[in-house]
């Protein structure tokens, strides 16, 4: 009863299509976006800097730390008040890229998992996207650490 | 007032990767995150970030990629002190500073704000 | 009774008795406005979770179809409704809400027509009277589960879609005045090796010409027959794709006669269209309004939906799996 279909087009043939379909990604246009707002967002981080360096004494080494602080700060604010996600699909990388896009994919998870309380909802989501820069940060410093030291222990001896 | 001009163009530079590495690489924004944090780190073991630093400042030091150097630096310095065992022990003690402020900031922020959608 | 290799034709024309449809902030700013029973003006409407949020939108459209069908809620013998949160918890609570025998039904966005089809089917087999089919969906609420956290901040392709906050359900009787449920195809799972989750419109073309051919080729039918026809949420690339497809199919779609829902949710000059709308609420709302009223009008007299669903889960995709879409089609008539 059920005559066997025949094929009418193969799964190739079909993604084929599919891909000419696509739009092309305004690729220029987002490296330009996100040029100008990463070299924006790194350009307060400098005045932000310099402002811990001559108003609170840090040298230029340990002004790093509050720098990222107050960026962060700024960062989940922007993110609780609902305007960072827009800024960012016009943004993309530039405001992914720098410590920026971090404190968004933590107080974004914190925010949204309210909802299923403190402990399990926020607590443990937290980290569900910026999970993986501190796994792969320590990984990938833990093996070159490694390296660089067995490579000057054997050096030395 | 030169380090604000580097600043500008080497942390732009270095989102332009990033968003290469989203347009035509095809990769999710973690995905491309962990792949700077990565490649911030391998620059940090070829010493080549902390004269990027002190360069261009801000524009080295607050893309992601400092993030990775933080952490090579911190394994680095505590191996000299105490050996092997300083690569697993010191990684945390330079870069204590962003991972705190984001988990106290967004705490905080999860008890006063709501998702707006 | 089934005819062909998918398709059944309801002899006893189920009647749409009574339709609702509730709209959230989005959908009150497009085109279709008007053709909405309820709009909310805000994404939470009162309730503290925007899940609480989707299952309020569900009781609220199958309370005014049931209303509107001059029934009370007792007189409804079975609920079918589905969503697109995990276990299918809005419809679950709405069916208790409800407090009348539930059948929950997951056809990601194609629930509309799966929905509305296994009601005809109930009734016109005469395994019931009143039958409620009802779906919704939540922007916030989809967005958490299956793709980031609503204020996180990645960049949306053009190809993504935008889920639809709303519900739509319909009230099926086996007799009285109103459009009629005629035929329905169960569409089968159609995956063309798809994996990008932000271009679902290209996933789910090839399920959606499928149901379509199989039901022209089991009812000996052709686009002549239909004013309209309609896919749930194809979107704008989809759309286009689809009126590719259709003469490998051979299939002589005129390109008027085919529209989307997705496409006509929002209008262009909506901030962050995308492609379009998306979500089991799309074709609902925007087929029990709108499309209803034209009918009601007399500007449509016979209309083909074709509900399509993409069945992935968060997990599938990180697993590398491709996405597997489905198409129903439900065909209503309505002669003033």
């Amino acid at each position: 009863m059920t005559e066997h279909k025949q094929r009418i087009l193969t799964q190739k043939e079909y993604q084929q299509m599919a891909k000419a379909n696509e739009p092309k990604r305004p690729v220029l246009a987002n490296c330009v976006r996100a040029f100008l707002v990463g070299g924006i967002i790194c350009l307060i981080g400098q005045g932000i800097t310099d402002f811990y360096i001559f108003c609170f004494g840090f040298t230029e080494k340990s002004a790093g730390n509050p720098t990222a602080a107050t960026l962060i700060l700024l960062s989940v604010l922007l993110t609780s008040l609902g305007v960072y996600d827009h800024i960012a699909q016009w943004a993309g990388a530039g405001t992914a890229v720098p410590v920026t896009g971090f404190a968004n994919s933590m107080a974004s998870a914190a925010l949204e998992h309210r909802t299923e309380g403190y402990v399990l909802g926020v607590g443990s989501n937290m980290f569900k996207l910026a999970g993986s820069v501190i796994v792969f940060g320590v990984f990938s410093a833990f093996v070159i650490a490694l390296i660089r030291t067995l490579i000057a222990m054997i050096g030395g001896v | 007032m030169q380090i604000y001009f580097w600043a500008f163009v080497v942390g732009g530079l270095i989102c332009v990767i990033g968003q290469l590495l989203l347009d035509v690489g095809k990769l999710t924004p973690a995905h491309m995150v962990t792949v700077l944090v990565v490649a911030g780190a391998i620059l940090s073991g070829l010493e080549l970030y902390q004269p990027l630093i002190d360069f261009a400042g801000a524009g080295a030091s607050v893309p992601i990629t400092s993030f990775g150097n933080a952490l090579v630096q911190g394994a680095l310095s505590e191996a000299k002190r105490s050996g092997l065992v300083g690569i697993v022990t010191g990684i945390f003690e330079v870069t204590s500073a962003g991972i705190s402020s984001a988990i106290i900031f967004a705490f905080l922020a999860s008890l006063v704000f709501r998702p707006k959608g | 009774m089934k005819q062909g290799s998918q398709s059944w034709v309801f002899t006893n024309c189920p009647v749409i008795v009574g339709a609702a449809v509730v709209g959230g902030p989005r959908e009150a700013r497009g085109p279709l406005a008007e053709d909405f029973d309820l709009l909310h003006d805000d994404l939470l409407f009162g309730e503290k979770t925007f899940e609480k949020a989707e299952k309020k939108l569900l009781e609220e459209a199958c309370e005014l179809a049931v209303q509107k069908a001059k029934l009370q809620k007792q007189d409804i013998e079975f609920f079918i409704g589905g969503d697109l949160l995990n276990q299918i918890i809005s419809s679950t609570f709405t069916g208790r809400t409800l407090s009348v025998p539930y059948l929950g039904v997951f056809g990601a966005c194609s629930t509309s027509m799966e929905s509305l089809a296994l009601g005809a089917l109930i009734i016109d087999s005469r395994f019931g009277g009143n039958v409620l089919c009802g779906t919704a969906s939540h922007y916030a609420a989809v967005e958490k589960q299956y793709r980031y956290p609503t204020e996180y901040g990645s960049q949306k392709p053009d190809t993504a879609q935008w889920t639809v906050t709303g519900a739509g359900a319909v009230v099926l009787g086996p007799t009285g005045a109103g459009p009629r449920v005629v035929s329905a195809t169960i569409g089968k799972i159609v995956d063309m090796g798809l994996k990008d989750p932000f271009n679902m419109g290209a996933a789910m073309a090839p399920a959606a010409v499928d149901t379509i051919a199989a039901h022209f080729q089991d009812l000996a039918a052709s686009p002549s027959d239909y004013d309209l026809i309609i896919t749930g949420d194809l979107g704008r690339y989809g759309h286009q794709l689809t009126l590719e497809l259709f003469p490998k199919y051979h299939i002589d779609m005129p390109e008027e006669k085919y529209v989307d829902c997705g496409m006509m949710i929002y209008s262009r000059e909506q901030p962050m269209r995308f492609a379009g709308g998306s979500g089991c609420a799309c074709s609902a709302v925007v087929v029990f309004g709108h499309i209803l009223n034209r009918m009601r009008r007399g500007e449509l007299k016979k209309v083909l939906i074709v509900a399509t669903g993409a069945l992935l889960s968060p997990l599938s995709y990180q697993q590398k799996e491709s996405i597997p879409c489905i198409a129903h089609a439900v065909a209503i008539e309505y002669t003033v």
